[in-house]
């Protein structure tokens, strides 16, 4: 099987030995869009799935996905020079008034692992800060978290500072965190809520695969 | 002067019970507790909604119809005592001003039940501990530190019975270890920085509750042990590692003690329990009646040994029955009743083993809390007596025990937590006896934008 070695290695978390073999392929003179998608995407879905039938941690998820990004890392100046469409940007963050990071933390490093770039910009994030990087790094999509009731409106006044910029459309909106929900983040008119960072990535992963098809 | 302790303040095991302890805490007006009777400790928070000086207004008049609800069932179901736990939100210790305006609301009412109808009550004063909104945080100067300030000083003025706090140093280091299930910079987070900050940290809370009639109460590692309980709970990190954090944090909390803490500890501190075998004083614990808050495979043995009984946290929203903090409460003198009821007729052995057998073998989390085990981590614990060597210690000690109560079949863990414990043993391994040697590791494994060591250093080092 193509890349077998490059699938375990990924999944095992074995970042030196992942750059060994992407940099074997290269010179192999393999197409950069199939080391990609089939060498470091395609195993981090497997320990996705892994993660998700309740047969592995995150901390060997994030081992994986620290070995994917080794090897994403040689990749990307060959993408640029080569045209492959990069996987998607996302910026996310945690609202202001609110220091809660952990949550956030796992849906960056699962956004990570389907190959998207992450900008994270922290906790105790300004409304405008959001609309600041997304508009600079040319994000597809906005992650926003909140972990207190009393902090979850913020999350639509992030919302609202989109449209006041007047670039709303421009993002696909997702929210997440302990006290949101469905219902309030219809009401808030975000995109996209998921319960977990799991369905978060996946979420991301299907939107950004049709935008970029 | 900072307390030493090198025993237990208990002779017998038997002797370990819910309801009393050998140092209880008496408030002005004379609210004893661990001195013979459990007490119910409610604590409820805002619904979803801004806090702003324009929200004010409302959030008042929603504190206010809180209390009466609180207090008015309180008494209507005899509760013998009451201790309210007001917790601010960061905005409100952010500006001081709005959170002791709370405060005073709270207290009032209260003083107002015990006059009318001889409702005693305390309430305790938990500002957030917000130094940690810089990053890297900075722990002894700047606005955030002086808000808190503001905030313990004012609400002990205006009659806090208890200042408490949530401390977070070392937990910038310790979020990510977390994610990781990385033990050996949790051992570092919480031995080397967390453990400096309390230090530090208690000393000032003492002096302001000292100089202002209040009771330094104690501490929570509730963004560490509890975060790491709510995250294995979700499959995320393994059971066997939130086992040890539980154990892990306990040479960090006894660093309030040291120095000037009384108690009652914080309710989400489920290291209260080695607290209370170590120190003898008094402690808070949540368990199945705390569900509204978070959920915890530890529902029952909680209830073992504690002395106050709290519900953690609860929104201001209407159930079916009436709002959910009036709920909260009428559950939690039920359960007080019940525990009292059986230590009056002489059972509170019987009650507390039924509550220890009932959840200690299901989940690693629960048998480090059954008071045997709590005994021998303890001893352990106080056979040294810097933080350093009494965290790796505790460490340990802890995997020893989970890797016994296996072998002995008397202890529920998942296959891959089975192999999570060799890791985490793996991981433990490699740390140097010598802390000095240890802190020079982890500062250059460590990224200084993470966190301010000099932030956490003081005269005596």
């Amino acid at each position: 099987m193509a890349f077998e070695d490059l699938s375990l290695a990924v999944q095992k978390g074995k970042s030196k030995q992942v750059k060994e073999l992407v940099n074997a392929e290269i010179e192999k003179g393999t197409p950069v869009e199939e080391i990609l998608n089939d060498g470091l995407i395609a195993p981090m879905g497997i320990v996705g799935e892994n993660f998700k039938q309740n047969k592995i941690y995150v901390p060997e998820m994030l081992v994986a996905a620290r070995a994917m990004s080794a090897g994403l890392k040689i990749l990307e100046p060959l993408m640029t020079e080569t045209g492959v469409k990069p996987v998607g940007t996302v910026v996310i963050g945690t609202v202001k008034g609110d220091l809660h990071d952990i949550g956030k933390n796992l849906v960056a490093m699962m956004m990570k692992g389907i190959g998207a770039t992450v900008y994270d910009l922290g906790i105790d994030v300004p409304d405008a800060d959001f609309v600041e990087k997304a508009e600079e790094v040319n994000a597809d999509i906005v992650c926003i978290s909140a972990l207190l009731t009393t902090t979850m409106p913020a999350i639509n006044d992030v919302i609202k500072e989109f449209e006041k910029s007047g670039v709303r459309d421009k993002y696909r909106i997702m929210v997440g965190g302990a006290p949101v929900n469905q219902a309030f983040a219809d009401e808030i008119g975000a995109d996209v809520y998921t319960s977990n960072a799991a369905d978060a990535a996946e979420n991301a992963k299907e939107y950004l695969t049709k935008k970029y098809a | 002067m900072s307390l030493t302790f090198d025993r237990l303040a208990y002779d017998s095991v038997d002797d370990f019970l819910y309801g009393v302890c050998p140092n209880p805490v008496k408030t002005k007006n004379g609210l004893v507790i661990g001195g013979g009777e459990m007490y119910p400790e409610v604590n409820f928070t805002l619904p979803p909604m801004n806090i702003n000086k324009d929200t004010m207004p409302e959030i008042r008049s929603i504190y206010k119809e809180i209390i009466e609800g609180v207090l008015k069932k309180a008494y209507e179901l005899h509760a013998p005592g009451l201790v309210i736990e007001f917790e601010t939100l960061p905005e409100m210790t952010e500006n001081p001003e709005w959170g002791l305006e709370i405060h005073k609301i709270l207290k009032e009412a209260m003083n107002d039940y015990e006059a009318k109808y001889g409702l005693k009550s305390a309430i305790r004063m938990t500002p957030n501990d917000i130094r940690e909104m810089s990053r890297p945080p900075v722990m002894r100067s700047g606005k955030y530190w002086e808000a808190m300030v503001k905030t313990f000083e004012g609400a002990a003025k205006d009659g806090a019975d208890f200042l408490s706090v949530e401390s977070t140093g070392g937990k910038e280091v310790n979020d990510e270890a977390i994610m990781n299930a990385d033990l050996r910079t949790s051992i570092y987070a919480l031995g080397c920085l967390a453990s400096r900050d309390m230090k530090w940290l208690w000393k000032n809370i003492t002096e302001i509750a000292n100089a202002n009639g209040a009771i330094s109460a104690g501490d929570s590692a509730c963004g560490f042990a509890n975060t790491s309980m709510v995250l294995a709970e979700q499959g995320f990190i393994p059971k066997v590692y939130a086992a040890v954090m539980r154990a892990l944090v306990t040479p960090r909390a006894l660093v309030a003690i040291e120095n000037g803490a009384i108690g009652p500890s914080k309710d989400c501190a489920y290291e209260n329990v080695y607290l209370k075998a170590i120190t003898g004083t008094p402690i808070t614990l949540e368990g199945k009646s705390a569900a509204c808050a978070h959920f915890s495979p530890i529902g029952n043995i909680a209830l073992a040994v504690p002395d106050l009984w709290s519900n953690e946290s609860v929104q201001q929203v209407k159930l079916l029955s009436g709002f959910a903090p009036v709920v909260s409460t009428e559950q939690l003198i039920y359960d007080c009743r019940l525990m009292n009821v059986a230590a009056k007729k002489g059972h509170a052995k019987l009650m507390r083993d039924l509550l220890v057998e009932s959840d200690c073998y299901l989940d690693p989390q629960a048998y480090v809390l059954r008071p045997d085990i709590v005994f021998e981590i303890s001893e352990e614990i106080v056979k040294t007596q810097d933080p350093f060597s009494r965290t790796l210690n505790t460490a340990r000690r802890t995997l020893e025990i989970l890797r016994r109560g296996l072998e002995k079949k008397e202890l529920s863990i998942d296959e891959r937590d089975v192999a999570w414990l060799d890791i985490l043993e793996g991981q433990i391994e490699e740390i140097p006896e010598d802390e000095e040697e240890f802190i020079a590791e982890m500062k250059e494994e460590i990224p200084e934008s993470k966190y301010n060591f000099s932030e956490y250093i003081n005269e005596e080092d």
